[in-house]
């Protein structure tokens, strides 16, 4: 399917992930970028929106080394002892989003500093013999 | 616009006790114990008869209890039944959004008095279980697989507000120590015990051990050490609210009928209720909660009162750092500024500005769903004069507001109370 047949569901944005692509969509009257994807522009009220692929690049604009996890990041392994990092990242086309970082020393969270510049990076996850991605981040 | 077309009051105000009570209390039993409490602080005396409705705040009976449903069963245990029962969600903030929904049935001219509660009993999960169900007042498909948890997305906030305002994780400990304090004359607490304390029953703990002891000079010692561990940085155990079982109710009466139950009704002035992006990376500031500004600037208004004229507030210190971001989003302090009043200690129960002096949720307690409910019930007993212990404030509270937000900031009501 072309990239700008695809519908903007929260599943469309879900597979590009799958597919390791990060998707948003771009208000062709106001140029506005959502990530993820949105099919009405909530600052134009538009709904002629085209999908744009996503550097990937942004800076590091918030962040957290969680010690008491979420369940599935528990069940990965992650405690008190070992922490991993959740952040929210300022992407360089403007729009935020969340996602974890890695390839930071989460048990010493005073050397990661705010404004660190990072990529995108496609997190892998092993269920039962299908792969799931989440998205990531590590430092640039 | 934006008036209430009639006054409304608060005539009696009530809170179960707050703490880890499953199973000996499950939801019927702290509604009916806040019920009663309330009940009692009514000077003319009030009966379900007197009531047109019942308005319930709750979170998450349905994974915290696997009931859902709740407002029937709750009017009925107290004789409502069959008047209209309601049941309002707003994460967090579900009592507060079912108070304000009370104010604005009343006002409508449809209802003359409605009871107001709000009930949570989250000890019946585990401590995990507790996580992952308040995790659902996060975004679910773009912030849950990022690993976010509220502890998590309170700290993201305060990491931006370090690095912006330079915000240290010893000015949070101070609003930690501050609230544990006011929560040691709350009877109602869930812990009555200062952090001071706190570090001498666990020095007296390894002594009786054996154990070496650690070189603690004071309370910030302590909350810096391994005793208290750190949940999502920067934010430590005793960064964090409680999980908590428990109950309030409130009684609203329209101004037609307010003197029939009390010669001296608390009048709520002010209601607002904001909204955000469900997501933190949604928003603008990360810094600042629209909700919260925009639900106080609807409170302001309505009353016609400037930040500066409230005496007290409880606010919604779910985390240290959301008391912080608290008093800058209602303007009681500039950006950045709120730290310089938690350092020099104006906040505390005998300084300029007492706020939280309940103990707020970090102390006495956060059952989710009654929270709201609960801060009503501290402004109606300061603005009485009844608060228990040595918790009253010294001088006339006149003018009062209280502070209820959802989720991550997504959902924010304020009120303002005045006699």
């Amino acid at each position: 399917m072309l990239e700008n047949e695809k519908d903007f569901t929260m599943e469309s944005y879900l597979e590009y992930l799958q597919s390791k692509k990060l998707m948003g969509s771009k208000c062709r009257d106001c140029g506005e970028i959502y990530v993820p994807s949105r099919k009405l522009c909530t600052k134009c009220n538009s709904t002629n929106l085209e999908w744009i692929r996503m550097s990937g690049n942004g800076k590091l604009a918030a962040f957290s080394c969680i010690g008491v996890g979420a369940t599935f990041m528990t069940d990965k392994g992650y405690s008190l002892k070992n922490p991993y990092c959740f952040s929210v990242i300022k992407l360089d086309e403007g729009p935020m989003i969340s996602g974890q970082l890695i390839g930071v020393d989460e048990k010493h969270p005073e050397t990661i500093k705010i404004g660190t510049s990072v990529k995108v990076k496609f997190l892998e996850t092993d269920l039962k013999g299908e792969t799931r991605v989440d998205l990531g981040f590590e430092p640039a | 616009m934006g008036k209430l077309s009639k006054r409304v009051a608060i005539v009696g105000a009530g809170m179960s006790q707050f703490g880890k009570l499953f199973p000996l209390k499950r939801n019927p039993d702290l509604w009916v114990d806040a019920w009663l409490n309330a009940v009692k602080t009514v000077d003319n005396g009030i009966e379900p008869k007197n009531i047109d409705a019942c308005y319930i705040g709750n979170y998450s009976s349905d994974l915290f209890n696997h009931q859902g449903h709740l407002a029937p069963q709750m009017a009925n245990l107290v004789g409502l039944s069959p008047k209209p029962a309601s049941r309002f969600e707003g994460a967090c903030a579900s009592s507060g959004v079912a108070l304000r929904q009370g104010i604005l049935a009343i006002a409508s001219g449809i209802h003359d008095v409605i009871a107001v509660g709000g009930c949570e009993t989250m000890n019946e999960v585990s401590t995990t279980l507790v996580t992952d169900t308040l995790a659902t007042a996060s975004d679910n498909l773009f912030e849950y697989p990022a690993g976010a948890t509220f502890p998590g997305l309170y700290a993201a906030v305060a990491s931006a507000h370090f690095h912006e305002y330079g915000t240290t994780a010893e000015d949070l400990m101070r609003i930690g120590i501050k609230n544990h304090e006011n929560g040691t004359q709350n009877p109602f607490a869930q812990m009555q015990i200062s952090i001071k304390d706190l570090m001498n029953n666990k020095l007296s703990k390894l002594k009786k051990e054996g154990k070496d002891l650690p070189d603690w000079k004071d309370e910030f010692d302590f909350l810096k050490s391994s005793s208290n561990p750190m949940i999502a940085s920067p934010l430590r155990l005793f960064d964090c609210s409680l999980v908590t079982d428990g109950a309030a109710c409130v009684f609203l009466a329209a101004e037609e009928v307010a003197r029939q139950f009390t010669d001296t009704p608390i009048w709520i002035t002010g209601t607002g209720q904001g909204s955000a992006a469900l997501s933190l990376h949604d928003r603008d500031s990360l810094t600042s909660f629209i909700a919260t500004k925009e639900a106080a600037r609807q409170a302001y208004q309505m009353a016609n009162l400037n930040p500066k004229d409230i005496q007290i507030a409880e606010l919604h210190d779910c985390f240290t750092i959301a008391e912080l971001v608290a008093m800058e989003d209602l303007d009681f302090y500039e950006k950045g500024k709120a730290v310089d009043a938690v350092r020099n200690g104006e906040t505390k129960l005998d300084g300029r500005f007492p706020l939280n002096t309940s103990g707020g949720l970090k102390s006495k307690g956060h059952p989710v769903g009654a929270t709201g409910a609960a801060q009503a019930v501290e402004i109606f007993k300061q603005m009485r004069g009844i608060a228990e212990r040595n918790r009253q404030v010294k001088f006339d509270v006149e003018k009062a507001l209280t502070h209820n937000l959802g989720g991550s900031g997504a959902t924010c009501v304020v009120t303002i109370y005045q006699k």
